[in-house]
């Protein structure tokens, strides 16, 4: 298959301008005689579901949770990236396109970047317009933060909850738009298959959650935004329940998936305390700006960290990175504290964890503006940890946060299956190998608000798109596989609970293919892998019935799909021999222990197409131009 | 720690529940309260028993999906904590804990602690948005919001739709959500020109479900795990009254 | 859009099937009794006067057919309001027993005051009170009474009061009643506030105290008198 990105071409600035131009329209009397299924009702789901109902289109909205307020983008603290230079300090377009192309390790396409830089603008405007209550100085206008891997102050903020106002205003509009009839919201349900007839997404089947009735929906197009798989892992950040099944059965249907292996770990994590632990909480980014990082400075260091005086502290960051300093990207971060841990200068009772020091910052700028900036957040880390961070440094240590791999779509956002669009985390398209903080949120409100809305009409426009029912085979033939999934869990009768598989499979996953990789570790994964998803089919434990709410089923059925998933991820990690952002090879570093990326050999995406379960999937490469940005090794010194 | 539960179990919206014994002979302190419940639902999948169906997603506070009543107290004992950021240090060897799902009538009970909370989106699209439309947004800094409205907007904001200050107020009302919404939006200028017909279409709405109303006890106040106060109540009473006086916002209606 | 004109009726009849609207009534409501209430007050502790006949005149005034239409327009109102307390009260009351029709196993009050829980029966008892109370004192149904008889009506109020609490029963039924008034005014008072929009952080722990200082004004000026003729303290 020849990958067509449709990316435009000519200079950079006025690419989106010039494409958004030359796509069909739909005329808004048309638009109503059209249906669009959007699953997902994060920050892009969401937006893009009011947004596409407000142009006119009949929008079916799905979500397993029973809100569309509950989408994990709720989560996101820290802040959302805009390009709005409102301090000039020589924050632009370019230089946001600029940071997200290099934070990115050169592995994101220039094209895509430079609208969501540009599109960054609008969004601010919108949010504010929607009654977001980003955090203003006593003049009234916008305050603003920074974030790593930027020098300048560009990130918007709603104290530690950015990503929960964000996504109440996107859930507000939809609301509105539930209230005029616009779009059908399908709360409680499950997407677990895609329909394609006649080689175009029209459908998809779900079950309801509460009742176990399987259904089959049909619409002109299908969009995906069902966000990241970080999941596989087990212990990530994500929530209990982001799963990557709507996603991957889309992949089972012949769309393409890229870079699984990119995945983020985010260097500030409450660390984990137990083997009953069920997931593991972020502490934002943002507590960077004033946080410092540091490591006794020798082995095995035992004292509390109070008695260990300054002479004796590693403020490894700050050393290694002066530039930048404590606001290194996260991917350099992680690794650093990695590093540290290895050495066996770790700190707390497993020695896998790092200080994140405030003392300073509360001595220079008094405890009241600590308070006032990460209140929530030391409150949340007092609640789980039982300790204080005003009076001692907290511990963190890195975990799985974010997935930049996902479905690849070209520049409208379609994936390989013509109808079918990814949106948000769940497509690969803007953060290359890593990505930025709060550039999340950035990219899920650009596709959801401003991208898909105007890319989906020239699909529609110029698409015969004949009549569908649900007499057709496709739907008959996609609704017996989700219910032979569901009986072959369910008839299983073995021994082992879900979460104990899952668990299983976290491990191996957090082991061999988590903060570094190497290629012996990821073929002895790829072989634990394949012979634990086999065990799993035959003695999962999964009680109760199909017939009302099961939430054991309900994991069952995520977690098989996680098992080949992460099968892809393995097999992605030891394809691409190099190091780059998230996806770090042990063999291919510099001397200075930094990742070492071959541009020669792997300057492109790499597009996985499925050929049937335990079969090696096919590699597709969309190759990378840099025209603007040129590929260097990135430094933070 | 060894924890005695008695857990609701209802095996659906229509069957008759009860309350089970249930005891967890090996809690951690450290464990949340929904770790805790994880632990014994994968001694019940060992037994052969069906776990406990409760809603949860984030375990960090914010997503609004979990809840229950502790004791008689929406999220437990601690004060402005969800129950997954509860943690099982605040308990006591030996404790017995009575574990109810929320209880009012417009959130009727889905299975064991599972309820239905689409009474509070209904209640948002009656008039819980400020009707801006993509794309027609003016710059961000075209309206100045002085710091302390915004603080208080946030503060309102604030709220996750859990559930939990209807399940403690003595009349099931929803007042404190939804003031809290009326507080966020019309604090600020850009939801201030709605903010007639959306209280009125909002509390409207509210009677439908057949909520409860305030008597100004400040239970909701207590348990929310926000810190909402009940001054967003007075200001959605303040609205209210004032759009009747006045007659606007009717539209609506 | 087209203006809607809607009727002055019904929009207060939509305004009043709102709970909202149904608790401005009880608030507004609440306030003229309360002026009442501490009306009433003052006008009992002119039994305390050196001159023992001013209660007596001061009954007498209200009395004077000169005054009859003030004194009947003034009972109206306070009738009206107490009736459309009492109505307000009992529909929420309802409505919000039925917005939870399966109760908790386990229930805690967290901060709500004993005063708060118990507007609900605190409301009935006051009310059985008062219309003991009009029985006892201006209807004299109860216990005899006497009048001076200058003119058609003029109670002798001094004698009735004084006779009436030397019976400890009735007296004791007034001080229980006084202390649930007292309860049902403290949340009352701070509560209509609230009710009617007036909340602010600086302002609403001062209504709260107010609210308190009055409701125990009210209680210890009404009890005394009871209290100081069992103790023999007031005598005819």
């Amino acid at each position: 298959m020849q990958l067509d990105s449709k990316c435009p071409q000519g200079p950079i600035e006025t690419r989106w301008d010039r494409h958004q131009f030359s796509l069909k329209l739909v005329n808004p009397a048309n638009k109503r005689k059209h249906t669009i299924i959007m699953v997902g009702t994060g920050l892009a789901g969401g937006s893009a579901a009011a947004t596409l109902a407000e142009l006119g289109y009949n929008v079916k909205c799905f979500c397993f949770q029973d809100s569309p307020r509950r989408a994990h983008s709720i989560a996101a603290q820290g802040g959302i990236n805009a390009a709005k230079n409102y301090h000039n300090d020589g924050d632009s377009v370019y230089r946001l396109f600029y940071d997200t192309v290099k934070g990115g390790d050169f592995r994101a396409r220039e094209s895509n970047v430079y609208r969501l830089a540009q599109i960054s603008l609008n969004i601010i405007d919108q949010c504010v317009a929607q009654g977001v209550p980003f955090a203003r100085e006593y003049s009234g206008y916008l305050d603003n933060r920074s974030f790593g891997g930027a020098q300048v102050s560009r990130t918007f903020y709603a104290r530690g909850q950015t990503g929960q106002q964000l996504l109440l205003g996107a859930y507000q509009a939809l609301e509105r738009q539930i209230g005029t009839g616009q779009v059908a919201m399908f709360p409680r349900t499950e997407m677990l298959d895609l329909i394609v007839i006649d080689g175009r997404a029209r459908g998809i089947v779900t079950r309801n959650l509460i009742t176990g009735e399987v259904a089959s929906h049909l619409a002109d197009t299908v969009v995906l935004g069902t966000g990241g798989y970080g999941n596989v892992y087990y212990l990530s950040t994500n929530a209990k329940g982001s799963n990557a099944t709507a996603i991957w059965r889309a992949y089972k249907r012949g769309a393409l998936f890229a870079n699984p292996c990119f995945t983020q770990i985010h260097p500030t994590c409450i660390p984990v305390s137990g083997e009953y632990q069920s997931k593991l909480t972020l502490m934002s980014e943002s507590l960077r700006n004033d946080g410092r990082v540091w490591v006794p400075l020798k082995k095995g260091d035992t004292r509390p960290p109070s008695q260990i005086p300054e002479a004796e502290r590693d403020y490894y960051l700050e050393r290694r990175y002066p530039s930048f300093g404590n606001l290194v990207p996260r991917d350099v971060a992680s690794r650093n504290s990695k590093v540290v841990c290895d050495e066996g200068r770790g700190v707390g009772e497993t020695g896998l964890a790092v200080y994140l020091d405030f003392r300073d910052a509360i001595q220079r700028l008094g405890r009241h503006v600590i308070e006032e900036r990460y209140g929530n957040l030391f409150e949340m880390y007092e609640r789980i940890t039982g300790e204080d961070p005003y009076q001692g440094p907290m511990r963190i240590y890195p975990a799985i946060h974010y997935t930049m791999g996902g479905l690849w779509v070209d520049y409208n956002l379609m994936t390989t299956i013509p109808g079918l669009y990814a949106i948000g985390e769940a497509n690969f398209s803007d953060h290359g190998a890593n990505r930025l903080g709060a550039s999340a949120l950035m990219q899920g409100l650009a596709d959801g608000y401003f991208v898909l809305p105007n890319t989906i009409n020239d699909y529609i426009a110029s698409t015969k798109l004949e009549k569908v029912d649900g007499s057709h085979g496709a739907v008959a033939e996609a609704e017996a596989s989700v219910q032979a999934t569901t009986r072959r869990l369910l008839e299983a009768k073995g021994t082992r609970s879900v979460d104990s598989f899952h668990r299983e499979l976290g491990k191996l996953m957090w082991e061999h293919c988590g903060m570094s990789r190497t290629a012996e570790g990821l073929k002895l994964a790829l072989g634990s892998i394949g012979e634990l998803r086999e065990q799993y089919w035959r003695e999962v434990k999964v009680l109760g019935t199909d017939e009302g709410l099961n939430q054991s089923l309900e994991k069952a059925g995520r977690v098989a799909d996680f098992f080949e998933l992460a099968e892809l991820m393995c097999l992605d990690a030891l394809e691409r021999n190099e190091s780059c952002g998230g996806h770090f090879r042990e063999e291919y570093q510099t001397p200075e222990g930094e990742a070492a990326r071959d541009d020669e050999h792997f300057s492109y995406a790499a597009a996985w197409g499925f050929r049937g379960v335990g079969n090696a999937p096919e590699l597709h490469k969309e190759d990378l131009t840099f025209e603007y940005v040129h590929p260097t090794q990135r430094s933070y010194k | 720690m060894r924890i005695t539960l008695h857990i609701w179990r209802q095996e659906n919206a229509a069957a008759k529940g009860r309350m089970v014994r249930y005891e967890v002979p090996n809690v951690n302190e450290h464990m949340s309260f929904l770790e805790m419940l994880d632990v014994l639902n994968e001694e019940l999948i060992a037994k052969g028993e069906e776990p406990v169906a409760f809603d949860h997603d984030c375990r960090e506070g914010i997503c609004g999906m979990c809840g229950a009543m502790v004791n008689g107290v929406a999220h437990g004992p601690l004060a402005a904590t969800t129950l997954c950021q509860l943690h099982m240090r605040h308990f006591k060897d030996g404790d017995t804990l009575y574990i109810e799902p929320w209880r009012a009538r417009a959130f009727p009970v889905v299975k064991d602690l599972v309820v239905d909370r689409s009474a509070f989106d209904r209640l948002i699209a009656a008039g819980g948005f400020i009707g801006v439309s993509t794309g027609s947004a003016p710059d961000g800094n075209a309206v100045l919001v002085p710091k302390e409205k915004a603080d208080l907007a946030m503060d309102a904001a604030a709220c996750i739709g859990c559930g939990a200050c209807v399940a403690m107020c003595p009349n099931a009302s929803a007042s404190l959500f939804m003031g809290a919404k009326i507080a966020h939006l019309g604090l600020l200028p850009q939801g201030d020109a709605e903010r007639d017909q959306r209280v009125v279409a909002m509390v409207a709405q509210a009677n439908a479900e057949l909520f409860g109303s305030c008597t100004n006890m400040a239970e909701c106040e207590a348990v929310c795990p926000k810190g909402i106060k009940i001054e967003v109540i007075a200001r959605m009473n303040r609205d209210f009254l004032g759009a009747k006086w006045s007659g606007r916002g009717t539209a609506k209606e | 859009m087209s203006t809607v004109v809607v009727h002055p009726i019904h929009r207060a009849v939509r305004f009043y099937e709102a709970p909202i609207g149904k608790k401005a009534v009880m608030a507004a409501t609440g306030v003229i009794l309360v002026g009442y209430v501490f009306a009433h007050l003052l006008g009992n502790l002119q039994i305390y006067s050196s001159d023992a006949q001013q209660i007596n005149r001061y009954a007498a005034f209200l009395h004077n057919p000169a005054n009859a239409v003030a004194l009947w327009a003034a009972r109206s109102a306070l009738l009206a309001a107490v009736v459309l307390h009492i109505v307000a009260a009992t529909q929420l009351w309802l409505q919000n027993r039925a917005a939870r029709p399966q109760g908790y196993v386990k229930k805690k009050d967290v901060p709500a005051s004993y005063a708060a829980r118990t507007m609900v029966w605190s409301g009935p008892i006051v009310a059985a009170f008062i219309v003991f109370h009009i029985m006892h004192l201006t209807m004299g149904s109860v216990l005899p009474v006497r009048d001076i008889g200058l003119n058609p009506n003029t109670p002798d109020v001094r004698w009735n009061v004084i006779a009436g609490f030397q019976n400890p029963a009735v007296a004791g039924f007034y001080i229980f009643a006084m202390i649930l008034l007292c309860m049902h005014l403290y949340h009352g008072i701070w509560s209509l506030f609230q009710s009617l929009g007036v909340n602010h952080p600086r302002y609403t722990p001062w209504i709260q105290k107010a609210s308190a200082a009055l409701a125990i004004l009210v209680a210890v000026g009404n009890c005394s008198i009871p209290i100081a003729v069992l103790s023999g303290l007031l005598t005819y």
